[in-house]
């Protein structure tokens, strides 16, 4: 429900309660904590922010001057019936206007849901289920075919004594890639032996032998309307990365080739919601797509911060109201990733570990938000 | 030889790429090198500039200048 605002002076802005997920900003961050970030920035609208928590210690919970209550909800191997379930309990506390969820994880259900929720009054601004199926990294390839996009070859494994052949195929280097993560190079098959077990032992089969491409990994983060137009692009480079391969800082760049894949990849898709395409561009200037994660990226905030606040956007389209497309964004603009001891009390995590919820207390922790 | 036309450069010898986000520094002759180099100046123009300006030998100033230009192609900074 679209609520009348409270705030002084401003009767007749609305407040939009927003519930949002991914609230984990740890070393590899879930981006919710960037989205609630660029959307509390926005001028046009006043929120209620509700968090969405399947861990008790998801730092977000705690940040109390982005997230004003948190709700424990069930992991998606629950199943859409349970997390619907909880979900209808907290609207009926809340209100809730829209529900952006973050975690690819949980995007399945979600999507599910999606007529349900609105019926309800919840509205989303995801992809369709079969948008969201064709970037699958197992169907990658033959995704990029159809659409004439650049993707690396590949072939799926389902058992081991595949994997020679798959290897003869690709060649050396390769890349093995798990269903859902995880991504090792190696440069002979014994390497690429030792690779496919340890990645079936956690994600399972079938494994995927990529082409190796080397070159300059470009991340970009897009927003679709879902009717084929691209609201916001943003090009960045990873200036840093992690051992686990994420950036820990970037910078935004200025190349039309970036800028022309994501509408193309918008457009034939009508891709509806935000997403980052995973970009490796050769040596010769070819953008090969290595992965499309059907969702904002941990960095999201740097669009906001380069002109282009693309959660701010998806909060108005979902609402119902037109939005234009932007292009022009400030090149150069940088985001360095950084750690902060937030400090809480043994009260609050008895809370949210006790009741499942955890209602924010502006005064209570260390204040460490922006 | 000319620099790339998005490629922002400072008087301090700061160059950044937007293309790529690379971004370098360069000490004070290389500055204003590239300074010329923004202005389209030829080579040539800009070993005799360089070389009535400062004391240094003619052909050592040409090999040193041969390096300095294929490095800022390699970086792709050069059109």
């Amino acid at each position: 429900m679209v609520k009348q605002s409270k705030n002084g002076g401003k009767q007749d802005r609305k407040t939009i309660v927003i519930a949002v997920t991914a609230l984990n900003a740890i070393d590899s961050p879930g981006p919710g904590v960037a989205v609630i970030r660029a959307i509390r920035e926005c001028s046009d609208f006043e929120v209620r922010i509700i968090g969405l928590s399947y861990e008790t210690l998801e730092p977000g919970l705690y940040m109390h001057d982005l997230v004003d209550k948190t709700y424990q909800i069930p992991y998606p191997s629950a199943g859409t019936d349970t997390l619907l379930g909880r979900l209808m309990h907290i609207h009926e506390k809340e209100h809730l206007d829209l529900i952006i969820p973050n975690f690819d994880a949980e995007l399945f259900n979600f999507i599910k849901l999606r007529e349900r929720l609105l019926e309800s009054g919840i509205h989303t601004f995801m992809p369709e289920m079969e948008q969201f199926e064709a970037r699958d990294k197992i169907k990658l390839y033959e995704f990029g075919k159809k659409h004439e996009l650049i993707m690396p070859k590949d072939r799926l494994v389902y058992q081991d004594r595949d994997l020679a052949e798959a290897a003869e195929k690709i060649g050396y280097p390769m890349v093995i890639k798990g269903k859902f993560y995880d991504a090792i190079i190696a440069n002979s098959f014994e390497q690429a032996q030792k690779a496919f077990y340890k990645i079936q032992a956690k994600w399972g089969l079938p494994i995927i032998v990529q082409e190796f491409i080397k070159g300059t990994e470009i991340n970009i983060a897009a927003l679709g309307d879902g009717k084929g137009n691209t609201i916001s692009v943003i090009p960045m480079r990873k200036l840093y990365i992690t051992d686990k391969g994420k950036a820990w800082a970037g910078i935004t760049i200025d190349d039309t080739t970036f800028i022309e894949l994501a509408i193309k990849f918008i457009k034939v898709t009508k891709w509806r919601g935000g997403c980052e395409l995973e970009v490796m561009q050769s040596p010769d200037g070819k953008p090969y797509i290595m992965e499309v994660n059907p969702r904002f990226p941990a960095w999201i905030y740097l669009t906001a911060a380069a002109g282009q606040n693309q959660p701010a956007m998806l909060v108005k389209m979902a609402m119902g109201h037109k939005v234009a497309p932007i292009r022009d964004y400030e090149v150069g603009k940088i985001f360095i990733r950084y750690a902060w001891d937030l400090i809480t009390d043994i009260g609050e995590f008895h809370r949210i570990s006790g009741t499942g919820e955890l209602e924010g207390k502006k005064s209570n922790n260390d204040g460490q938000n922006d | 030889m000319k620099l790339k036309k998005n490629i922002a450069t400072s008087g301090e010898g700061f160059i950044f790429n937007p293309g790529n986000g690379d971004s370098f520094s360069t000490n004070e002759i290389g500055t204003e090198i590239i300074g010329m180099l923004k202005d389209e100046t030829p080579p040539q123009t800009i070993i005799e500039t360089i070389c009535a300006k400062y004391d240094v030998d003619q052909n050592q100033f040409e090999r040193d200048l041969d390096d300095y230009l294929s490095q800022l192609k390699d970086y792709t900074i050069l059109e």
